[in-house]
């Protein structure tokens, strides 16, 4: 479980590819510094993308959490 | 984010649905992780990129076959997919992408710039382009 306080959910599953990346993108862009971000994803590609993006952009992702069809990924806006 | 030098250029040649998705696909990938796009709009991409037919059905590549076709006429009613122009506008909206329309192209079809949909730049001669084009090319 995240003891993280969540600032923003995106529920993206359902969601091809790019499709939930673009809505983290999108959210990261419009919140603030410190921001916690969730999106939940059933995208596959996202369990590459999301952390690739995260890494390039210099966020920080905080968890990935595998859940039943879907991944939570937990991210914080660094920048 | 850190931009690299590794401009993308894509010559979009074909004009159908499948190729042009997959051609924004990369698109929006590539400005998501801070490469600038250059696109190329040749033939009949050119001609997909009409304001008045981008929406339209143009149908999908020959080696679709006609089970590839009705499938993918499926995915695109069920699939939840975004229309590719939608995937291009979001790449010009968080990177640095550049659509140019081939003046050679233009002046085969009959096209002017007015004709085209606005999320088309400009107007470019083949060498404008390749002098951009600094890194890898892909054809599609």
């Amino acid at each position: 479980m995240t003891v993280e306080q969540i600032t923003r959910s995106i529920d993206a599953r359902g969601m091809p590819c790019p499709g939930p990346l673009m809505s983290l993108i999108g959210a990261i862009r419009e919140g603030q510094v410190g921001d916690v971000i969730e999106v939940l994803s059933s995208d596959e590609g996202s369990k590459t993308d999301i952390p690739a993006w995260i890494a390039k952009a210099k966020h920080e992702l905080v968890e990935v959490v595998s859940e039943a069809g879907f991944a939570r990924f937990i991210v914080r806006k660094a920048r | 984010m850190e931009e690299t030098n590794d401009t993308l250029s894509l010559v979009l040649f074909s004009g159908t649905d499948d190729k042009l998705a997959a051609a924004a696909v990369l698109t929006v990938g590539a400005a998501a992780m801070g490469r600038s796009v250059n696109l190329f709009l040749q033939y009949w991409a050119l001609d997909a990129f009409r304001a008045d037919r981008i929406l339209k059905d143009h149908g999908v590549s020959a080696e679709a076959g006609p089970e590839g076709a009705s499938f993918m006429r499926l995915m695109s009613e069920t699939g939840g997919q975004q229309h590719w122009s939608t995937l291009l506008s979001q790449a010009k909206d968080i990177g640095e992408v550049g659509i140019h329309a081939c003046a050679l192209s233009m002046d085969m079809f009959g096209i002017t710039k007015e004709e085209l949909d606005p999320i088309v730049d400009d107007v470019e001669g083949v060498a404008a382009f390749m002098g951009e084009a600094t890194g890898p090319i892909v054809f599609i």
